[in-house]
């Protein structure tokens, strides 16, 4: 968690009442590795240096931006250091942390989101060029307590074991269903093959992605 | 990544303005933002132009057929227009990458893409792509996936795309907008083989921005396809591919249009092949025939002599595919 190379200097969201209350797992771990003295001064979390606002602009010159997007219904309005990517926006900003940073160079899929009901690497996204964008995430997925039924298929066909590649599997399988890739299971691993997973559970990813399709 | 600024332009003269000042063009992103990170690209002011109006795919007056240099390469391979007068294209472009790269990158980005050379990504390793002068690791060191035609003593890197191999088959043109005006480049022309500046890949000057690449009217009835061979199915970059097209009338081939990839610095076209196929009769001995001049020219490198056959092959199939006859 606190190994990877902090990339971007970003000052934290313009957005009041962004932070939980109640210490979340994510921040509950990096707090236990900081304590482990592996962390370097000024809160790292997850690869991002979060400042506070003064500190950001006194130490940084780098360019930054407003932009208002639209995240599971929800309307935000940010201020990102332009090289933040769409993952880190979502992961370190808004806490959504179901798109995972696999490759992080559009690579294995992991990072998968609908922008603007496409799917696509919010890893290789610059955040900064999403202004008006509607972006849906895995965590935006379900209603309520009622699962997507791609989800609830997941579940069902048993289609991983680790879960690290699945919220962007689930992600794609949604734009994969929506692009009417699913005439044969050939037709939806060819359309699928941007996720990797190395659990290797293709084969029942395709069973979830054929019964969500109404094909079973 | 290093820091840089960032602005959209909201016309075309915008973005001109903000090229000829020195600003680099983003459309889909997915090479540069990519090679950003790695510090191999390291522009200082961005130029978002996915706001201009580049985005249709028309049929051209003489009847060829124009796609905008910002239709996403998902657009481009769905349109019916494509589909249905140049398969390979569609072809060519749904091997490429994966659905969610097709979904983001450009036509225009796709033939400006830069190499997958791992020494050039690399910035800690020998690249006169990268840095001129500082040489070529690939050269002495693992180039399997590396070119084998086009190649010179500073640079072996492939060139990646697909669809860039179908547009030199078909014989494509570039448009382009500068702050001199609009031209037209031939796509031949406009990817340069790298000689003693790898670092100049492209026939762009200053600010110029591709308007489009227009794929010109050939006799009907035509056959076309695409053939791709790589170290797995699906998502990856080809070893060798073969882009083909053939117009045949009265069981003769009046017009053949071949070009390879995964093997040159550049898409390369395959006149040799062209000219052994026209004029003649369809036949089970002709493709393979044909096909033995594919790697006319070839230098092949240490650990890839295996795609001199292996590109013979994969045109020789693809020219049987799309051929029709036994």
């Amino acid at each position: 968690m606190s190994t990877e190379v902090p990339e971007s200097a970003v000052p934290p969201p313009a957005e009041a009442g962004e932070s939980s209350p109640a210490p979340s797992r994510r921040t509950f771990i990096a707090t236990t590795t900081a304590v482990g003295g592996a962390v370097v001064a000024g809160g790292v979390i997850g690869g991002t240096y979060l400042l506070d606002p003064e500190e950001a602009s006194a130490a940084d010159a780098s360019p930054s931006s407003r932009l208002s997007l639209t995240v599971n219904g929800t309307r935000r309005t940010v201020t990102v250091d332009n090289r933040t990517s769409l993952l880190d926006l979502l992961r370190e900003h808004f806490e959504l942390t179901g798109a995972k940073k696999g490759c992080n160079a559009g690579a294995c899929g992991a990072c998968t989101v609908l922008v603007d009901g496409q799917r696509v690497n919010s890893c290789l996204t610059l955040a900064v060029r999403l202004e008006g964008a509607e972006v849906t995430t895995i965590e935006g997925l379900a209603n309520g307590a009622q699962l997507h039924p791609l989800q609830q298929a997941f579940v069902e066909q048993d289609a991983f074991q680790c879960g690290y590649c699945t919220p962007g599997q689930i992600m794609s399988g949604v734009g994969c269903i929506k692009e009417g890739h699913t005439g044969s299971p050939e037709e939806i691993r060819e359309w699928m093959s941007g996720n990797i997973c190395r659990c290797g559970c293709y084969v029942k990813i395709v069973r979830a992605v054929e019964q969500t399709a109404g094909r079973k | 990544m290093h820091p840089f600024s960032f602005t959209k332009a909201e016309t075309t003269r915008e973005a001109l303005n903000a090229g000829r000042r020195g600003g680099r063009y983003i459309a889909g992103g997915t090479t540069l933002v990519d090679l950003m990170r790695e510090t191999v690209e390291r522009p200082e002011a961005l130029v978002d132009i996915s706001g201009l109006p580049l985005d249709e795919v028309s049929v051209t007056e003489r009847g060829g057929l124009r796609i905008g240099a910002l239709v996403t390469m998902s657009e481009a391979a769905a349109h019916p227009k494509v589909r249905t007068l140049y398969p390979v294209v569609s072809e060519a472009l749904e091997l490429s990458a994966s659905a969610q790269l097709r979904n983001m990158a450009t036509i225009g980005g796709n033939i400006m893409q830069r190499t997958r050379c791992t020494y050039f990504r690399d910035v800690t390793a020998d690249c006169n792509k990268r840095e001129p002068g500082s040489g070529c690791a690939a050269l002495e060191g693992f180039n399997r996936t590396h070119a084998i035609l086009g190649t010179s003593d500073a640079c072996v890197a492939t060139h990646p795309s697909d669809a860039a191999v179908a547009f030199a088959a078909l014989e494509a043109r570039v448009h382009l907008l500068g702050p001199d005006g609009e031209r037209q480049v031939p796509f031949a022309d406009f990817l340069l083989r790298p000689g003693n500046t790898p670092n100049r890949e492209q026939a762009l000057r200053r600010g110029e921005l591709i308007t489009g690449v227009e794929v010109p009217a050939l006799p009907r009835p035509l056959r076309s396809g695409y053939l791709k061979v790589r170290d797995r199915q699906s998502y990856e970059f080809a070893l060798t591919s073969a882009a083909v097209a053939l117009h045949v009338r009265g069981g003769v081939i009046r017009e053949a249009k071949v070009a390879a990839g995964g093997v040159g610095t550049v898409p390369w076209k395959l006149p040799a092949v062209e000219r052994h196929l026209v004029g003649e009769r369809l036949s089970e001995s002709l493709w393979a025939a044909a096909a033995e001049r594919a790697a006319d020219g070839s230098r092949p490198l240490r650990h890839n002599r295996f795609k001199v056959e292996l590109l013979k092959r994969t045109v020789e199939r693809q020219l049987r595919v799309v051929g029709g006859s036994k």
